[in-house]
């Protein structure tokens, strides 16, 4: 089986304080009937313990949930953390209540596309197959 | 149900019986020919169920109602039981709902100025919106708490923020409702505190704090201990406040948060007052009189977008929770059968595309509030998709409100929905769903056992996938997301911005704190609170003594969680 053919692994993150996990719970629901192999961190997580579960799982993707208002704080520490263990091979992506301009913000950190409400779950599953695709393909080929 | 007592010769009494079978029986011929006459019409291309999956039927006349109780004991009259048409006997006629919005932001002095500005507009009660570390029962400078001070509400770590917070605010004038849960008795004593600090006693409070545990477990996920030490913690506030605080309604049994995760309206009904009869049980258990603090039990209700089902879902709850109340738990006084709720709009049915659409929206499911004739009354601002509201976006929001108060006519009879075939077939159909899930609920053990098996959890994401679904393929149109698109890609609103230096002020002051304070008095309130968590005596004059001392919220958490322990979800989705 080539590298390209095996299943995507995404962790499904909740960091913060906030407990709303309606958008977590579904995505991951998708993701997995999509086919990927689903970890869910469950609440309240710190970027230490995410990136801990991403490293320890090690996932191709790690897609967090904010809708706190934290994703400024949030999304930045868990990339310089991923970074910092070697892991700068995973993508962040995620979703939640992210004005337009902090996404953007945020892309330039190195985060991946995020998602505003409102989106179809069949966006994010392109997008993370398309990466994957792209990222993943073997050198030279 | 009183029997009728008239002078009236049988042979009338059997002809009238006789003349209302015939005309059944006309209406049974004529709608079967009605039903045939239209059987190929043509219909739209939709699938005519409610938001919450329920089959619709086309027509509902007099035959939807063959075989209910009559209407004295099905609907009687408002302020009498079953109270299907109100809690109160003359309803909006005297008074009108409470106009209350939910705010909080940045620190406490941000959030008092905007308390200010909406009670200067006319509002007429106060809702705190708390930030997650607060909701989490920890400090501003707390390290879990970074990057979350004051962003998604107020933060209140001590008495003194809660002073700064109703500063110049009369606490013995407005009432005010706080959204607190997992730390519920601690921001309460803190507000007890307050008011005492303004010459105000417990008992001239009027007010609602959420302290809701088995919702948050449930739904919402904002706990800090294990259920059985935080159900004691609450009963300890049925208890004080029975005694000290009579006009204060020590919880607020919500629906809210079970639907907006994704409950359907009779997941969101069943669950909600399955868990108010286990508030019931555990006061009873504790060996309190069911009728010394039935009455100050509120509740809170999400209003959805199906006009009809929010509004049949109302008067379904309070009909359930007199039955119940009554015949389950032996209650005698009137007051404890009567269900006196506060409603939000759907914060979930706001769309970020086309914001403005929201207003319409709120509009509609306001209505529905005050159709299904709630106490008080909470609409979303437009632009809450996508931050916390602005003041502009607040007013309209408030202004709706009022409009609906002064402009539509609606306030003026009292449930002028009552008697419709279909809202009380409805009201009906939730009844029974509800009794259904109360049987499921039974079967697996009850509440908290559902909760450590993480079913409600479990039926909740279940529903929510399956609205996700319905979305998605387009087969329930959501105006401006899936269908109506053109515009959305623009989003011209201004929205709220929280200055970042707000955790720094915190922080800063959270040091004074600390430094000020009489530091012995502080060890000593602590370790009586601990002592009093190990044993059974009510804990709120303890942690009343560990607030005055400027104990911060997470100092009296961690006091608590030496004996209690903290929660650990069951994780799945």
């Amino acid at each position: 089986m080539s590298e390209t053919d095996r299943k995507i692994r995404v962790l499904v993150a909740k960091p913060g304080l906030d407990g709303h996990d309606r958008g977590a719970k579904v995505i991951a629901s998708v993701f997995r009937d999509a086919g990927f192999e689903v970890i869910y961190t469950g609440l309240h997580q710190t970027p230490e313990m995410i990136v801990a579960a991403a490293v320890q799982e090690d996932v191709d993707v790690v897609a967090m949930s904010v809708l706190s208002g934290a994703h400024m704080t949030l999304f930045p520490r868990v990339r310089e953390l991923l970074d910092a263990e070697g892991a700068d091979h995973i993508l962040l992506t995620g979703g939640g209540i992210i004005p337009e301009e902090d996404m953007k913000a945020l892309q330039n950190k190195g985060v991946g596309r995020l998602f505003g409400p409102g989106t179809p779950t069949s966006d994010a599953v392109r997008y993370i197959r398309e990466w994957f695709q792209e990222d993943r393909q073997p050198e030279g080929v | 149900m009183s029997t009728i007592e008239r002078e009236v010769p049988r042979e009338t009494l059997e002809e009238e019986l006789r003349q209302k079978e015939e005309e059944l029986e006309a209406l049974r011929q004529q709608l079967a020919r009605w039903e045939a006459e239209h059987q190929d019409a043509p219909t739209r291309d939709t699938s005519f169920t409610s938001v919450s999956g329920r089959e619709v039927d086309p027509l509902y006349t007099p035959l939807h109602r063959e075989g209910a109780p009559g209407y004295l004991e099905g609907q009687g009259l408002p302020g009498q039981y079953p109270f299907t048409r109100g809690p109160y006997g003359t309803m909006y006629r005297t008074r009108l709902w409470t106009m209350r919005q939910f705010a909080g932001f940045a620190t406490a002095r941000e959030t008092n100025e905007r308390y200010h500005y909406l009670l200067k507009n006319g509002q007429t009660g106060l809702s705190v919106a708390f930030d997650f570390p607060t909701l989490m029962g920890y400090d501003s400078d707390h390290p879990r708490s970074l990057g979350e001070v004051g962003v998604c509400g107020v933060a209140i770590s001590s008495l003194a923020d809660m002073e700064t917070l109703f500063d110049g605010i009369p606490l013995d004038q407005v009432s005010v409702s706080m959204t607190i849960n997992g730390p519920a008795i601690i921001l309460f004593c803190f507000y007890v505190a307050a008011a005492e600090r303004q010459g105000v006693s417990a008992d001239q409070l009027r007010g609602t704090v959420q302290n809701d545990i088995l919702k948050e477990y449930q739904a919402q996920h904002a706990w800090v201990f294990p259920p059985e030490p935080a159900l004691r913690a609450i009963v300890d506030m049925f208890e004080w406040c029975s005694e000290h605080a009579p006009l204060y309604n020590p919880i607020s049994i919500s629906g809210y948060h079970i639907r907006e995760a994704g409950a359907t309206a009779g997941q969101e009904l069943a669950f909600t007052l399955r868990n108010g009869f286990e508030y019931v049980e555990r006061g009873i258990a504790r060996g309190l009189d069911v009728d010394s603090f039935a009455p100050r039990l509120s509740f809170f209700f999400d209003i959805h977008n199906d006009f009809f089902e929010e509004v049949a879902k109302l008067r379904a709850a309070r009909r359930i929770w007199a039955r119940g109340m009554r015949e389950r738990y032996g209650a005698k006084n009137p007051a404890s059968w009567r269900l006196r709720t506060h409603c939000q709009t759907a914060g979930v049915t706001l769309t970020a595309q086309q914001p403005e659409n929201n207003i319409v929206r709120v509009a509609y499911q306001a209505m529905a509030a005050v159709l299904g004739g709630t106490q008080s009354l909470h609409t979303n601002s437009m632009d809450e998709t996508l931050a916390l509201p602005t003041e502009k976006s607040v007013r309209v929001a408030l202004r709706t409100q009022q409009v609906l108060a002064h402009e539509t006519g609606v306030p003026n009879t009292i449930d002028p929905l009552a008697g419709s075939y279909y809202v009380e077939t409805l009201t009906d159909e939730l009844e029974a769903e509800a009794q259904e899930l109360f049987d499921e609920i039974d079967e697996i053990g009850g509440v908290v056992p559902g909760i450590e098996a993480g079913w409600f959890q479990k039926e909740i994401a279940h529903s929510s996938l399956r609205q996700q679904e319905e979305m998605e393929s387009g087969r329930r149109v959501i105006v401006g997301v899936n269908d109506f698109t053109d515009g959305s890609e623009e989003v011209a609103i201004d929205t709220l911005k929280i200055d970042p230096d707000v955790e720094e002020r915190q922080r800063e002051q959270m040091a004074r704190l600390r430094q000020e304070r009489d530091s012995a008095e502080v060890e000593r309130t602590l370790a009586a609170l601990t002592e009093a968590a190990r044993g059974d005596e009510n804990l709120v004059p303890r942690i009343l003594d560990c607030a005055r001392a400027y104990c911060t919220l997470y100092e009296i958490r961690h006091a608590m969680e030496k004996e209690f322990g903290s929660y650990k979800e069951p994780v799945f989705f």
